[in-house]
């Protein structure tokens, strides 16, 4: 490590122009894309197989999209044809014309549309991609329980409408080019058992294909070579001309070969990462995982040269910063749309953790990456630190200091547990220690596991109906299991076990259909691209959606443990420990929606042990909970061959699902927000946050693959040295007890309540939502509400 | 089984002393400092509170009051104190929390077992516990024992103290104190005995006994308006400091946030009319100090 860590302060006139005209653009359709998989698709459906069908398709587009090259940018390349203009995936989800007009005109996250797009839409796209997008295909496929359950909002489906991604790159790219990985795969394909090996055809196909999408990558990067040298034949600009000519270097030399400039490293990052979102819509688009590990070697060794300046470093990456928040998540509809209701996309940097060989992992970049977060105050990219008792004091400080600013930027990891997590899994000590998380707090073996988010699952909503009997009061449907009158229940224990049926019943449906849906992107959506840069899909000859990466793992995401924490403590000691109301009564109340029954209401809010006040009163029950959906999922196997496992984490599901039930027993009225990730209820925590932090570590959080804990603290708690090392402190406490994660909002509410009354004035603030941040002005109500209730931890 | 009479027990403390601490607030103080931020830590008695924001006017505090200390008047809760013996049946009864019983008489075992629960906080921070109040020290049985038994723990322990006790307090608590908070709000007699009805020299005396004890001690000053923040009294207190060879000060600007507390105390908030300090005075104050060589902290 060398000495120099001097910050450099503000982005330069370069970065501000790129980045006030990234945050200035509204978002917007194109149709581009769409047009261009519908050709593909009427050239050669039919007449190859389906992964070489898809692998065509990829190289259709990356030899026909348009080119884009913004004027000062030093990365280059863009998903649509111009920055915050998405394109769509018919083969995923064909939007109606209705569903265009409404992404137009609805008031949060939405995308412009013209006429002349709505006109395509209906004249050519609609005709060929109706009845057989994975959408329609995925809906007609499921059962009635399945479609009952999912129109009651006991769970959401991720796959119908963005595709398997949930990975993460690791750092094979920088090692090898698409040349590289083609002679890998004609490897494969020349050793291929023809006589003795029966699947011998379909690796053949699946190699084909990837090799296919090698090329169509090289072919991108080689258009975007020409335009940079069409461009630089007619600037006037001498330093902009130079800087064109390096573009065209850059992208004749990368993605075919491995990086050799950390330029050229980041170029190369950006061209796989354009690849992947190209190909198809994948959840959590993409990320470079410990993007500081990656380039830290290129860093050292121009710096040592005298090739790069920490300046200039700063430079390339904030370039390449603008390049993330150029692409909005593409546009969501329906139910998918309330689940992540956001323009992020989800991609989260990795800084710091441990190496493959488990020394410190932070590094002269990794104050980098602080500084241009610091600096860029954007959307995206995410980021995070990957905390290890490995790491000194000094960088677990620096994040604080930039967690302090209030972006909730960078959220913060606990990467020693991450390994454990991933070992107890099966992983490989090493494969463990280059794994990190993504998405929110989703952890992966990086460049080496596809772990698929399936969908949430709403366990205050199974609660309401184990409460009726197995009947839905919103709507009046029988859709859960009879598992008797809750008036006969005599004990918590009758309670927790009809509780339990209710919920193994609706965790089959959901699982019952989430093994369909995995066979049916094995089977018609083929990711050869992606599949290249996973390992051993190359040496498997197999998809990486279809079982092809060396581990897979299939999520439930479960929402709303401190909720339903609070709901079962509360029916514990007023029903059955105190006895002062029965259960007749209380449904009575419930389902008035405390109508008349304030005084009840008050008792549940205030007379209750509440999850998040270190009392083991209540911390028993949520260990009971996790028990139960723990041992009714994890290790539960999946037809490519992958495993079920548990996560704790909502993005913007806690506010959907809160939507469909009515009053609950905490004291908490009809269609408001439920808690978030493993927080505590909004406002149920009172003994501040060390309390917060020893409830949430009983949770055996080493078990699931992530749980989300957010903290709003006010400004004045984390003031000058102090705050800080109280903060960091703090951090490292939770750590030592292998919390898994933590994220900070620093506001104070009534900024927050002035921001909802008047938005003008706040058109910069960024606010922590759940596992992402988000502009404030971007969130719906009901979000902003629900994050001005949570409890903030004041200065004492 | 000794008792006190404890007001709070504050988690994540990170301004009483060093690192992440929890602070266990004493009730009953022998000063009656009128800026006093905590003035429910003044009485030695429990005290009730009728808070009427959050009051639904159920009524379930009168019904179920075995002294017939409460009345539902047209204003609101109406309380005897005479024939209240804060048994608390009023607060466990009312759903909102709207009647509050100031003071919970606790045996040491029981503050040790609420204390030990960040216990991990106080490892990881290199913090511990607080004793503070009102006055800790006029609580000596349990403040010796409670902090006795801190130290068997292994927990770094603080005091914050007026200074206003008898010596032989000091000398029973000392083996068991890693460092005294000691509060001076001013070192001139009269001043003290008009604003604080107390002679500032016992506390001068303890102060001095304490150092050369080998205590560790940071001075603590409530910084007050007109009252004491005038250049000469800082100028003769770091004399004092350097005199003692104490290094630590603390200023404590004066805020306004506990006027509401005196209101529901029903206790008269006589300075109302003065100021708080402006930033720019506290750093004036703070430079006379720092420039005598003294580590001067605004702010706890």
């Amino acid at each position: 490590m060398t000495t120099e860590n001097m910050k450099v302060l503000g982005m330069n006139k370069r970065i501000q122009k790129l980045r006030q005209e990234s945050v200035s653009t509204v978002p917007s359709i194109s149709i581009e894309r769409a047009v261009l998989m519908t050709e593909a698709y009427q050239n050669y459906q039919g007449k190859v197989s389906i992964p070489v069908l898809r692998a065509l398709s990829f190289k259709h587009l990356c030899e026909n999209k348009t080119v884009v090259i913004l004027d000062g940018e030093l990365i280059v390349g863009e998903r649509g044809p111009k920055p915050q203009s998405s394109p769509t995936y018919p083969e995923l989800c064909c939007h109606s014309v209705e569903d265009l007009e409404i992404m137009d005109q609805r008031e949060k996250i939405f995308f412009k549309v013209s006429d002349e797009i709505k006109k395509i839409q209906e004249e050519t796209i609609i005709p060929f991609w109706k009845g057989k997008a994975i959408r329609d295909l995925i809906m007609d496929q499921m059962t009635q329980e399945w479609h009952d359950c999912y129109e009651a909002g006991i769970f959401t489906e991720f796959m119908e409408q963005r595709s398997p991604g949930h990975t993460v790159c690791d750092d094979k790219i920088y090692h090898k080019g698409m040349l590289d990985f083609k002679a890998e795969i004609k490897e494969q394909l020349d050793q291929l058992d023809f006589v003795n090996d029966f699947e011998a055809y379909d690796k053949q196909e699946e190699l084909k294909a990837m090799d296919i999408a090698c090329d169509a990558l090289m072919i991108f990067a080689e258009r975007y070579a020409k335009r940079a040298r069409e461009i630089a034949a007619e600037c006037q600009d001498e330093k902009r001309k130079a800087e064109l000519i390096r573009i065209a270097e850059n992208c004749e030399w990368v993605p075919a070969h491995a990086p050799r400039t950390f330029h050229e490293a980041l170029q190369m990052y950006w061209f796989v990462h354009l690849g992947v979102i190209t190909e198809l819509n994948t959840w959590d688009s993409f990320s470079p995982g410990h993007l500081d590990q990656h380039l830290n070697p290129f860093y050292q060794k121009e710096m040592a040269a005298g090739t790069l300046s920490r300046e200039s470093a700063l430079e390339l990456l904030e370039s390449f910063w603008v390049k993330f928040n150029n692409q909005p998540a593409p546009p969501k509809v329906g139910i998918t749309l309330k689940e992540s209701a956001t323009y992020t996309d989800f991609c989260n940097i990795n800084i710091g953790g441990m190496k493959a060989d488990g020394t410190d992992g932070v590094s002269d970049v990794s104050y980098l990456l602080l500084d241009v977060i610091e600096d860029m105050r954007i959307l995206q990219p995410s980021t995070n630190v990957q905390i290890s008792k490995r790491n000194p004091d000094k960088f677990v400080l620096e994040a604080c200091r930039v967690i302090r600013e209030g972006m909730g930027f960078p959220s913060v990891f606990n990467h020693d547990a991450v390994v454990k997590e991933l070992l107890r899994q099966g992983k490989s000590l090493e494969d463990a220690r280059k794994g990190g998380t993504s998405g929110c707090v989703e952890v992966g073996a990086f460049g080496k596991e596809a772990y698929i988010l399936t969908g949430y699952f709403n366990m205050v909503k199974v609660l309401e109906i184990t409460l009726h009997n197995g009947l839905d009061p919103r709507t009046g449907k029988k859709i859960g299991l009879e598992t008797g009158d809750p008036r006969n229940f005599q004990s918590i224990d009758d309670l927790m076990e009809a509780f339990r049926k209710q919920t193994a019943y609706f965790i089959e449906v959901d699982i019952r259909g989430n093994n369909v849906i995995e066979k049916l992107y094995a089977e018609y959506m083929p990711s050869p691209f992606m599949s290249v840069i996973t390992e051993d899909c190359i040496t498997k000859g197999k998809d990486y959606n279809a079982g092809g990466a060396r581990y897979n793992s299939r999520y439930i995401q479960f929402v709303g443990l401190g909720s339903i924490t609070d709901c079962l403590s509360s029916i514990k000691k007023h029903i059955f420990d105190d006895r002062t109301l029965n259960m007749d009564k209380l449904l009575d109340v419930l389902d008035s929606d405390f109508e008349g029954f304030e005084k009840e209401r008050q008792i549940f809010l205030n007379k209750t042990p509440k999850y998040g006040n270190d009392d083991d009163q209540a911390d028993s029950i949520i260990m009971d909970v996790f028990e139960i959906i723990y041992s009714l999922v994890n290790g539960r196997p999946t037809p490519i061959g992958g495993q079920y496992r548990v996560e704790m984490l909502p993005t913007t599901c806690h506010v959907y699902f809160g939507s469909v039930i009515g009053a609950t027993p905490d004291g908490r009225k009809a269609g408001v927000a439920l808690s978030e990730g493993i927080s505590p209820v909004q406002g149920a925590d009172k003994c501040g946050p060390t309390a917060v932090i020893k409830s949430a570590a009983k949770l055996d959080q080493l078990r699931t693959g992530g749980a989300l804990l957010n903290q709003k603290f006010t400004p004045a708690v984390l003031e000058g040295e102090r705050g800080l090392e109280c903060l960091k402190d703090l951090i490292r406490a939770y750590f030592r007890m292998d919390g898994h994660h933590i994220q900070f909002n620093v506001v104070d509410s009534n900024m927050l309540r002035d921001a909802q009354h008047h938005p003008e004035n706040y058109n910069d603030l960024i606010i922590r939502v759940a596992g992402y941040s988000d502009y404030f002005n971007n969130l719906t109500e009901e979000l902003q509400n629900e994050i001005i209730l949570r409890t903030e931890q004041q200065e004492f | 089984m000794t008792t006190a009479l404890v007001s709070n027990i504050q988690k994540y403390s990170i301004h009483d002393g060093p690192g992440i601490r929890s602070t266990v607030f004493l009730k009953g103080c022998p000063l009656h400092c009128p800026w006093c931020h905590n003035p429910e830590t003044q009485a030695f008695q429990p005290e009730i509170v009728w808070h009427h924001e959050k009051c639904l006017g159920c009524k379930s505090c009168v019904e179920v009051c075995p002294h017939k200390a409460l009345e539902a008047a047209e204003q609101g809760i109406v309380i005897n104190t005479k024939h209240c013996n804060y048994c608390n049946q009023c607060a466990i009864a009312c759903p909102t929390l709207a009647l509050e019983i100031l003071g919970k008489e606790m045996t040491v075992e029981q503050v040790l077992t609420e204390v030990d629960k960040d216990a991990v906080f106080y490892e990881q921070s290199r913090g511990g516990v607080t004793l503070s109040g009102g006055e800790p020290l006029s609580h000596k049985g349990f403040a010796v024992e409670f902090l006795k038994r801190c130290k068997e723990q292994g927990y770094h322990t603080t005091i914050d103290t007026s200074g206003f006790v008898s010596k032989s307090v000091f000398d029973a608590v000392l083996p068991y104190v890693d460092l005294f908070l000691y509060d001076i709000k001013h070192l001139e007699d009269d001043v003290h005995q008009t604003y604080i009805k107390a002679p500032i020299e016992p506390i001068l005396l303890n102060l001095r006994h304490i150092v050369e004890k080998g205590a560790q001690v940071w001075i603590r000053v409530p910084l007050v308006p007109t009252v004491n923040d005038s250049p000469e009294f800082i100028q003769s207190l770091s004399v004092l400091m350097r005199d003692l060879g104490l290094k630590e000060i603390y200023l404590l600007p004066y805020h306004k946030m506990a006027e509401a507390k005196y209101h529901r105390l029903h206790l008269p908030y006589i300075i109302s009319h003065i100021n708080e300090p402006t930033a720019e005075h506290m750093q004036e104050l703070a430079a006379i100090l720092s420039q005598q060589g003294l580590n001067v902290h605004i702010g706890g």
